[in-house]
């Protein structure tokens, strides 16, 4: 990179190289670290100020409930009224009977996709059943639908409402950062006090998380809506509320379903969670599978929510697709064969028996238990070493070293590097969050959690760099990988942590090792689309010049996905922290240990939520630090630019 | 535009303050309930009891056989909640949780709900008696004979030293939520060794196995009633012995732990209106060997917690017979 900035910017004396800023904080860091290590120090309190406020605000609630009207005019009935929802939800789903159910969803499919998606319907639910799981996923199918409802209900308005207005935008920016930084499990709590244990509070919980990816992608969707659309709708007179009904919501509808599939997904990803405050369903198998340290237990669970999400994803993107097809195809045509389908799925219902066939359910947990002992004496003294290497080598100097340095020293650091990285503006914020993470007394803590953090997203680099390469230059390659990838990302990380456990230990690798898988993802497709993204004209004459494929990778494509990269960096740290709290389940301590036990210790309240809010600002520091890398143009691109 | 909005909420709220008098969630002691959450604060006399369920097989098992007791002796419908123990207690206030079957102690959590809120009370022992304390693998005990006395843990310190301790031994906790001294212990006893908190009690039971199996080195925390010992074979480590009141001050235990007597925990409504129900949770007493049977059956025999308690049930009719009420 350096020598194609060398021949092209002849002034290079100009100003010295960009890593130059980096290695010099770099030394000054190590030098201050080894001269002044200990003093001025954080250490870790259990009763700091913050969390008694917090405790003692829980104590006020718990003791208003039924006085103040907030609660009784408002909180009570959102209760209710959610809870009734859920029900109704429930009593409809099971009234279809397997069947039933089955023969809806895939005239609904059939409706969105063709034959293909109405197969893949068929299939994936019908192995539901045989996974000896039907009921269990009829209960997660119904909380996921009441969430997803709420969420849309109030998200969609609220989008298309930013969408329009960049005040608003800029307001509920910061808040959807919180709603989807702060770990679930720090919110758990206050959830049961406030909404009750069961549906209701499961249903808020989901939603929290699920509304904020479905309020930013309908606001995205208006927003993009050309301006010259929108401007020759209302010189012919439209008012803005015809415009926005005629013009700017058919046009945005694409990205719209997009919406609400990923408000779907998200909430898939929550039912395991949300099963600790007794969410019905899939979790709950899940949960007790923990406890009784049986992976064979809770794996058919876990590939139930795989395969949900599948379903659910390929029909609801295939709806998106479909809506700008239609009109091609008489609506009959698909509507009549869905229609049959469904009704032939509720006539078998009336005749069959609504319970899923118990003769056709295929038990797995032994076999898989059996497999999973085998792994787990025969990898031991590998994974092993592989733990303990890069626990002596890169974790313990790295936590040490964050741990132990001056506070002032360590926020010096950060903000010379993320002024260098983002400018100044960006700078000055992470440094704010870093100072708030002092003064909250969780310093320590932020500390340790920063260092399992920073291991495991250049771990999740490195690995998703080689696949998504490698992807790139072979479609086959990419074409089996996709649904690992896929699994990967819905299948709920304790179901994997069991194993990892046995083979790590209960140490802060186990953790890195469940955040890389899900972290990876993300990271490999972005890298794919980024290097696929390259014009091929470019390639080509690169080839044509007698560069090597090696050389094509190296100098070419890589610099020129260098903004793909830099966002796959960005969302691998966004992943890596929405693990954090898993990963204080399994040995990994700091900020995640500390919101486990604040939902397990009545008197540890405080910290948890304090500890949630603190992973939330160690998520906005860590945005600002990387999020201008890719908006600053680097050398390359300024050069692009001018040709 | 905005104006309209506020009429609109402001109208809406008179509207339910009007009809409804609000909303009040049924905390069990003073229910007045004008809109009540469905299937909670459900009451006994219609003959729906909610039994928590926390997160350990041995409370499932008594969960398992009194749930069992109550559907087919008793007719009674039974709504189980998977919840964590400070979760659940907080269930007791609003009325969606009736039963705790099995409590270790949890002095907060009684101070709080049984003393100050008044909405739960002890239904009495199980007769299950439960025991905290340091355990090694048994292949240590045979290999360091003098390893179970804490006075020689110093020696073998070297051995339990991890990527997670440093330089110090490791100690292996478990869920945040047990109650444990092991930081305090360490302390006061000098020993050369880091509590390292697992964070599960998964953690814990995977820890064992590997140590079992691949002669590795591990203390930990752990108790009985445990299906564990069935399938791992562990030794206890000797602390200075428990006398009463030796860990009144939390920082200063330098003690075993006491033996636990668990406890049933119900709320104060199911104690007054839960009948017959409430009769047999007050009754139910069984001993460790009963409740290791059936969470072995669950935990390794591959049944359902439904299975286990009829087949406990089936086999042993002069114990419950006499739980039944008169």
């Amino acid at each position: 990179m350096s020598e194609a900035v060398a021949t092209v910017d002849t002034p290079a004396l100009r100003r010295p190289p960009r890593w130059v800023v980096p290695v010099a904080v770099g030394l000054v860091f190590v030098t201050g670290y080894l001269t002044l290590r200990g003093t001025a120090s954080l250490p870790h309190d259990d009763a700091a100020a913050p969390f008694l406020a917090v405790n003692d605000a829980r104590d006020w609630v718990d003791a208003n409930r039924n006085d103040n009207p907030l609660f009784l005019y408002g909180v009570n009935y959102i209760r209710v009224y959610l809870g009734e929802l859920y029900a109704a939800f429930e009593a409809v789903l099971f009234a279809l009977g397997w069947p039933g159910l089955v023969g809806v969803l895939v005239g609904l499919g059939w409706l969105a996709g063709g034959w293909r998606i109405a197969l893949l319907g068929v299939g994936g639910f019908t192995t539901l059943g045989v996974l000896g799981v039907w009921e269990a996923s009829v209960r997660t199918l119904a909380l996921v639908l009441t969430s997803v409802l709420v969420a849309l209900a109030v998200g969609l308005p609220l989008g298309v409402w930013a969408g329009r207005s960049a005040r608003l935008r800029r307001a509920l920016t910061p808040v959807l950062d919180v709603m989807q930084i702060m770990p679930t499990f720090a919110y758990l709590t206050p959830m049961v006090l406030f909404f009750g244990i069961g549906p209701s509070s499961a249903t808020v919980a989901t939603l929290i998380y699920a509304m904020p990816v479905a309020i930013r992608i309908t606001a995205l969707a208006v927003q993009r809506v050309s301006p010259t659309a929108i401007e020759a709708s209302s010189s012919l007179g439209a008012t803005r509320w015809q415009t926005l009904r005629k013009v700017q919501l058919p046009m945005a509808r694409e990205t719209i379903a997009l919406a609400i599939n990923q408000a779907i997904m998200m909430a898939l990803s929550m039912v395991v969670i949300a099963a600790l405050i007794s969410a019905p369903g899939l979790g709950s198998d899940i949960i007790r599978g923990l406890s009784r340290a049986n992976v064979g237990f809770m794996l058919p669970a876990g590939i139930a929510i795989v395969i949900m999400a599948i379903v659910l994803d390929r029909v609801t993107m295939a709806a998106a697709r479909r809506d700008r097809a239609a009109g091609s195809s008489p609506a009959w045509g698909r509507y009549v064969p869905a229609g049959a389908i469904a009704v032939a799925g509720l006539v078998a219902a009336g005749l069959l028996p609504a319970a899923f066939p118990e003769a056709w359910v295929l038990r797995i947990g032994r076999p898989v238990n059996e497999a999973v002992t085998w792994a787990k004496s025969s990898w031991y003294d590998v994974t092993t070493a592989i733990k303990d290497v890069t626990s002596t080598v890169l974790l313990n100097p790295l936590q040490e070293m964050l741990t132990s340095t001056p506070w002032w020293l360590v926020a010096a650091a950060l903000l010379a590097l993320a002024w260098w990285a983002s400018g100044p503006r960006p700078a000055l914020t992470a440094l704010a969050c870093l100072l708030a993470l002092a003064l909250l007394g969780l310093w320590e803590h932020s500390m340790a959690t920063l260092t399992t953090v920073l291991v495991a997203v250049s771990v999740a680099l490195v690995l998703g760099l080689l696949l998504g390469v490698t992807a790139a230059r072979s479609r086959g390659f990419s074409a089996v990988q996709r649904p690992l990838l896929d699994a990967a990302q819905t299948m709920p990380s304790i179901v994997y942590l069991l194993p990892a456990l046995a083979l790590f230990g209960a140490t802060r690798f186990t953790a890195i090792f469940a955040s890389v898988i899900y972290a990876v993802p993300p990271v490999v497709r972005l890298v794919e689309d980024g290097i696929r993204g390259v014009s091929p004209t470019t390639v080509e004459a690169a080839l044509s010049a007698g560069s090597t494929r090696w050389q094509l990778l190296w100098k070419v494509q890589l610099p020129m996905a260098r903004g793909a990269i830099l966002l796959a960096a960005n969302q691998g740290i966004v992943m890596t922290l929405a693990m954090v709290v898993v990963g204080g389940m399994v040995g990994a301590g700091g900020l995640g240990y500390d919101v486990v036990t604040g939902f397990s210790q009545h008197s540890d309240f405080g910290m948890g939520f304090v500890a949630g809010v603190a992973t939330v600002l160690l998520g906005i520091m860590l945005d600002r630090i990387t999020q201008g890398a890719d908006r600053r143009s680097s050398p390359q691109s300024k050069r692009m630019n001018t040709a | 535009m905005k104006i309209r909005l506020m009429a609109g909420v402001v109208a809406l709220g008179l509207a339910v303050a009007g009809c409804g008098g609000g909303a009040r969630v049924d905390t069990g002691a003073t229910a007045t309930a004008a809109a009540q959450p469905s299937g909670s604060g459900s009451a006994p006399a219609a003959g729906t009891v909610n039994i928590a369920i926390n997160p350990w097989v041995g409370y499932e098992a008594t969960a398992a056989v009194i749930a069992h007791l109550l559907t087919d002796k008793l007719g009674y419908t039974v709504q189980k909640k998977e919840l964590k123990e400070e979760v659940a207690w907080a269930g007791f206030e609003t009325g969606e949780v009736d039963v705790i079957v099995e409590n270790w102690g949890h002095d907060d959590l009684k101070k709080k709900y049984i003393d100050e809120k008044k909405v739960a009370l002890s239904a009495g022992s199980t007769g299950n008696k439960g025991v905290i304390g340091w355990y090694v693998p048994q292949w240590m005990a045979d290999k360091y004979p003098d390893i179970t006395d804490y006075k020689n843990l110093n020696k073998y310190a070297d051995l339990f030293k991890t990527s997670e301790s440093g330089d110090k031994g490791q100690l292996l906790d478990g869920d945040p939520s047990y109650v444990t001294n092991d930081e305090a212990l360490v302390k006061n006893l000098k020993l050369d060794f880091k509590v390292v908190t697992g964070g599960s009690e998964a953690a814990l039971l995977e820890s064992a196995v590997q140590a079992q199996e691949q002669q590795k080195p591990l203390l930990f925390y752990f108790w009985t009633p445990h299906w564990l010992f069935d399938k791992v074979k562990l030794a206890r480590v000797k602390l200075p012995p428990y006398t009463t009141g030796c860990d009144a001050d939390p920082k200063k235990v330098a003690c075993d732990y006491g033996e636990l007597d668990l406890d049933k925990i119900v709320s104060k409504k199911f104690a007054d209106t839960g009948g017959k129900a409430y009769e047999l949770v007050k009754n139910f007493s069984w001993t460790n060997e009963d409740q290791n049977a059936v969470a072995n059956d669950i935990q390794n025999n591959g049944m359902s917690a439904e299975e286990a308690a009829k087949k406990w049930v089936a086999a042993n009719q002069a114990k419950w017979q006499a739980w039944l009420p008169k």
